[in-house]
């Protein structure tokens, strides 16, 4: 596909996210409290949208993830929350 | 067009969705052992589950003239109890020659602890012992990339395991390049919020080619869509990508893995 017509099929689409998440990040910025070590990676995340490199959802990605490499002594929750808790 | 489901949870569909793939075109469903969303509290109870995959489901499925497949295992949820994985191990063989059998599945890792460690070597072990596929739950989310390392690492190490013959599954843009690289089978899961959307399996496609790598709904009791496979193959079409290469992904590339097993007739 050409840049254009990725443009005409996903830019709106694209906008809407980028806005939702803009407006996620102003709502934190309102609410009272401190936050927990997820905004913290949220913010590394989007780091990884600046500039011309490739692979952004990749590094996106990485930016979550556990980056340890031996097995946890035993499992006490079955659930995941979407960024590494250092 | 017709396609496969290679992992759908159909235990947890209504009659519905069967009818549904059925008229979008839809040839097979694959279905392997998962989490029930609850704790099992005895062996007994995966004894009934491998019961009605391997019985009842096949039935359900072809009163819409669908054919059903089936994988088995103790999921890594219910995993972190060695003792009962082991129970429930011991019970595998005996449903392992069952006609939709295809092999040994979904096992891999959630937590990425010792014990779902162990318990992934002690199915790794019965599925070269019994000579079976292997399907592989990959970790989900900040755990994922974790949990691939290690379970690539367990069935490295074993040379009894041959990498065609094993299906990483829920592979995204941060692990699908070391499954492929290992020789494995890649497989993207199309959920609306976790895993991969189609617009980025399709760019996963896009980057990688269309090599050992297929599609799936992994459809359940949660937040998922049994037709994400052809709403992806349509969104392909939109995206300029031809009949035949569409055709590959959702229909001859699980036909190639599958028809690995010697169960996987009439597809």
């Amino acid at each position: 596909m050409t840049k254009q017509q990725i443009l005409d099929l996903y830019f709106l689409d694209a906008r809407h996210k980028l806005i939702e998440v803009a407006a996620f990040l102003d709502r934190m910025e309102r609410a009272e409290g401190t936050a927990d070590f997820r905004l913290k990676a949220f913010r590394t995340a989007l780091a990884k949208l600046d500039g011309k490199g490739k692979a952004k959802a990749k590094k996106v990605l990485l930016a979550f993830s556990d980056p340890t490499s031996k097995p946890i002594s035993v499992a006490t929750t079955k659930g995941a929350v979407g960024a590494y808790r250092p | 067009m017709k396609y496969i489901e290679p992992h759908a949870h159909m235990v947890s569909r209504t009659t519905d969705d069967y009818e549904r793939m059925a008229l979008a075109g839809c040839a097979a469903v694959c279905e392997p052992a998962f989490w029930a969303g609850f704790d099992r509290s005895s062996a007994a109870g995966f004894y009934d589950y491998f019961s009605q995959l391997t019985e009842h489901e096949p039935k359900r499925a072809a009163r819409f003239g669908l054919k059903h497949f089936c994988w088995l295992c103790i999921n890594s949820k219910e995993a972190e109890d060695v003792k009962l994985a082991e129970e429930v191990i011991a019970l595998i063989p005996q449903f392992i020659n069952r006609p939709n059998v295809l092999g040994i599945g979904e096992i891999g890792l959630n937590k990425n602890s010792r014990n779902e460690l162990r318990v992934l070597e002690l199915q790794v072990d019965l599925a070269a012992k019994y000579k079976q596929l292997i399907l592989v739950h990959t970790p989900h989310l900040e755990d994922k990339l974790k949990g691939t390392r290690l379970i690539l690492d367990v069935l490295k190490n074993d040379p009894r395991i041959k990498p065609e013959r094993v299906i990483i599954d829920h592979v995204e843009e941060h692990t699908v390049e070391q499954v492929l690289d290992a020789g494995m089978w890649a497989g993207m899961t199309l959920y609306p919020e976790t895993k991969c959307t189609p617009a980025r399996a399709i760019d996963i496609l896009e980057t990688y080619g269309h090599e050992r790598l297929w599609l799936n709904s992994a459809c359940d009791w949660g937040v998922s869509d049994p037709l994400a496979v052809p709403k992806t193959a349509q969104k392909m079409r939109k995206r300029g990508h031809l009949a035949g290469a569409i055709e590959k992904i959702v229909f001859a590339n699980p036909q190639k893995f599958l028809r690995q097993s010697p169960n996987f007739k009439g597809i």
